[in-house]
Order: C-alpha cells, then structure tokens, then sequence
C-alpha cells in the first residue's frame, strides 16, 4: 500500500487530498468543476485511475464528470437521467400528490469489479445504472415503483436516495436508503425490492412501527460480515444481523443519537463511528464539542474521540456522505464539516489533524486506498 | 453576415451568430469568451440553441431540457437588451443578432443576497 486519495466534494467544487501511508504530509488540487457543488465523487474499486464526480449546479442541473487518470484530467459523460416508466406520484411536503421530478444525483457507487458500472442515487428517489462507463444510464424502476412509493414524502433535503450498498458477496443484492422512505433491499439485482424497516421507531411519522417512511441518514457494512448492516437514522442508530431483516436501536451512551454519517472500521467488523449532532433543529454538535464516536462492540457502548478536534465554539455538521475509512494496515478514519475543514485520523480514530480548513463546506468524502 | 451563399448550393443560409454563455457553462465547455456559431437561417432561438450543443455536446440539458427543450428555469435569454426568454423559441431573432452584430447572450438568473 503506497497512500491514499481522499475525493472531496463540496458545495463550490470538488478537491483531491493525496498522502502516502504515513498520511502526515498532503498534497491538495483543485477546485476541479469550480462553483458546481459536488454532491459526491467515487473511485472504482477495480481500477483507482478512474473516478467518477456529479457536479450540480441551480442553473443548469445535473452533469456527471469521469476521471481516466486518477483526478488530473476529467471528461463531461451523460447526463440524461430520465425516469424509465411514468411516474406516479409521492408526497410533497404538505401531503399533496407530486409528480417525481429528478433534480440531482446524491451517490455515485462504482461496481467492485467492472470500471464501466456505476449506480447513482437521485432526487427525487431513483436508482440509476450505467454499464458505459457514464454515458448513458438506465433507471432501475422497480424500486420507484414499490407498492410504498406514493407514500414517500421528502426530508428537509429532499427525497433522495443517498445510499447504496453493494454487497460483496452477492451481486445480486443491493441496498439503498432514501430519506424520508427508508430503507430497501433487492436480491436480484434492482429487479425487486422490499422495504426492510422493521424494528425502525420513527417518532416523527404518525406509525413509528410503518413499513416506510422513515428518515434513515446512512447504512454502512463491512465486507467481512455483509448481513450485519449499521444505519444511523434521523434519530437512533441501529443495528440489524439479518440483512435488514430486523433492526435494534444500539444508541446507548451516545450524548445524541442524531447525526448523519456511520462508518465501520475497514478491518474491525464490531467498530463503528458516528458524529452526534445535538438534534434536527440543532445541526451542531452538543455542546459545541466536536467528537467522533466509536464503538467497538458493535453499538451500545461508546467512547468519545476528541484529541485533535476542537472541544469549544464548534458548530459545524457533519453531513451523511462525509465520512470515509481507507484500508491501510491502520485504519484511517476521515470527515469533513460543513466548516470546510477534513480531519484524518491516521490511527482508528485515536488522534485527528485537519488536512485543510477552509474549504467550502464539504459534503462528501470518500478515501481510495491506492496501491 | 451570411457565411454561405444558397444561390451556390442547397440546403439553408448560414448566418454567423454570437454567443455569450455564463461563466460555468464556459468553463464546461472549455471556452472563453464569446463563440461563434453559424446557424441556419432564419436565426431562431432554437436554431442557436441548438447549434450550441452540437458544437458543445458536453452542454446538453445544461440550457434546456434535452427531451422537450424547454428552457431550464434559472436559465435567461437576452439580445439587443431585451429578455428573450420567454419568447416562442422558434420566433426569428432580431437582425442585429443574425447579424452578428450583437450577442445572444445565455445567463444565469439573479440568485444569491
């Protein structure tokens, strides 16, 4: 392993952070797509050169870029995200029927094996598919149009689909989370979907205990145990050892179970990070203190990690798709903040440094663990 | 200026048109500064607009749909200090655009405090 390639995107344009292993010394480029905001970038897991960014901007929609060369140079690819079926409708914000829209891409997930194939996550909730390497995409309808669809209603951000697990074991299966619907998995490759939201308890919805409707923030997993999945929701974060099948709320000590991102330790099946955020009207942390949190039992009991982060007058966020974990022999754990600062951690959380301070406020992070 | 002469071949005049894009269209598209076009007469909107994205293919769905062509809403339209923006996109514009004389000028809308 010679370093690692940290894709920032951020709300005026996308940035790569590059370090060799010991991750002390970082080389910064950019802004790439300068004033589009940036929603997310990917790395493909099959080949780290090519990279995939979704810059938007309120002007002029949606485009997608493609990197050949690891971020140097990019290519504008297509842009044509029509939705595959008539739509029906889903519930605006006052519960009036609303006719799906598509407004921007949220997640870009590259295939683990085929450079050209790519899933993007849009808004309003869709499943997109490349196999072009970004040219043309393809929606994949049948999640859209799961018998709970006219039921979705938008989170404060929109109704978009934010997440989407590949499960390296299956490649039939996929997961994705959509706020404020829930979360939904296939077993044949985005042909069917089922809602797999038991054991969710939404206080904001009229029943906390509904097949959908609820605002989950993020999944993750780690490839060793792919029927273990993590969620951090709206409020709570929760566990589920079947797949989605059943969820438990593993909050425990937490000094608020809201927040936005969760990340697994990339060797470490049981250790889990969150970033508590003081409420949903309250987008900072408590007290002011920024503190990643970890547990290394899987959820229930957690340990602050301060040393690095600032511990007074802090009143940044931490948004769902902003933290990321590499796979280096020691685990780097990174996040940016809505304060255009991206912290590392070079050692499974213990001490953090920021790599940079003043970006725009960042909205995506991913890590590429480069060979 | 017409660029072609129609009395020498078939097909349709060309009229050498100028086009101002936004700064964050320009830099997509790799250019800057105006950029000339020619576009068949008689010089529409529409016929500007879409020989912007054959030039530009990089730009499509950027300015308007790229299914039903409609102009995308924080998209304006203004020649000869007028707002074309909502003028039927297959009206003729002004002569001073056909011209050459003037630019046809695609910004962003007012956004931001």
């Amino acid at each position: 392993m010679t370093g690692v390639r940290v894709l920032v995107g951020t709300r005026k344009g996308a940035f790569t952070l590059t370090a060799d292993g010991s991750r002390r010394d970082w080389t910064i480029e950019g802004p790439h797509f300068g004033g589009w905001q940036v929603y997310h970038m990917a790395g493909s897991p099959a080949d780290p050169d090519r990279i995939y960014a979704a810059p938007s901007i309120e002007w002029s929609g949606q485009i997608i870029q493609r990197s050949d060369d690891g971020g140097k140079t990019w290519t504008t690819v297509g842009n044509d995200f029509t939705y595959a079926t008539p739509t029906t409708d889903h519930l605006w914000y006052d519960g009036t029927p609303r006719p799906w829209e598509f407004k921007r891409i949220w997640h870009l997930e590259p295939s683990r094996t085929d450079p050209d194939t790519v899933y993007a996550g849009g808004e309003d909730a869709a499943l997109f598919v490349t196999r072009d390497g970004g040219q043309t995409w393809t929606e994949l309808p049948a999640l859209r149009e799961h018998p709970t669809g006219p039921t979705w209603q938008p989170g404060a951000g929109g109704l978009c689909l934010h997440t989407i697990i590949l499960d390296p074991t299956n490649a039939d299966r996929i997961y994705v989370a959509i706020s404020a619907a829930g979360a939904f998995r296939s077993d044949d490759g985005g042909a069917s979907w089922q809602a797999i939201n038991k054991g969710l308890r939404s206080g904001e919805i009229p029943d906390a205990d509904a097949e959908a409707g609820h605002c989950v923030h993020r999944l993750a997993l780690h490839p060793s145990r792919p029927e273990t999945l993590y969620m951090q929701k709206h409020w709570d974060v929760m566990r589920s050892d079947d797949a989605g099948g059943q969820w438990r709320e593993v909050s425990g000590n937490l000094p608020s179970d809201f927040g936005f991102p969760i990340a697994v330790h990339a060797h470490e099946p049981e250790t889990i990070y969150v970033v508590p955020i003081t409420s949903d009207t309250t987008h900072y942390p408590p007290e002011g203190k920024l503190r990643v949190y970890r547990s290394r039992t899987g959820g229930d009991e957690w340990e602050p990690l301060t040393t690095g982060l600032p511990q007074s007058h802090c009143y940044v966020n931490v948004l769902r798709d902003a933290m990321a974990v590499d796979t280096l022999d020691e685990c780097g754990i990174y996040f940016g903040t809505t304060g255009g600062q991206v912290y590392c951690s070079p050692d499974g959380g213990d001490t953090w440094t920021a790599i940079v301070r003043d970006l725009p406020p960042v909205l995506s992070v991913e890590v590429q663990t480069l060979p | 200026m017409n660029t072609r002469d129609s009395d020498e071949r078939d097909g349709p005049t060309y009229r050498q048109v100028r086009v101002v894009l936004p700064a964050h269209l320009k830099t997509l598209a790799n250019v800057t500064g105006e950029v000339r076009l020619e576009v068949p007469e008689p010089v529409t909107q529409d016929g500007v607009l879409t020989a912007v994205e054959q030039r530009y293919p990089m730009l499509l769905g950027t300015i308007r749909d790229r299914h039903t062509r409609k102009r995308r809403a924080f998209i304006r339209f203004y020649a000869c200090e007028q707002d074309l923006s909502n003028e039927p996109p297959d009206a003729p514009l002004p002569e001073p655009v056909a011209a050459g004389v003037e630019p046809y000028i695609v910004l962003g809308a007012m956004a931001g405090g």
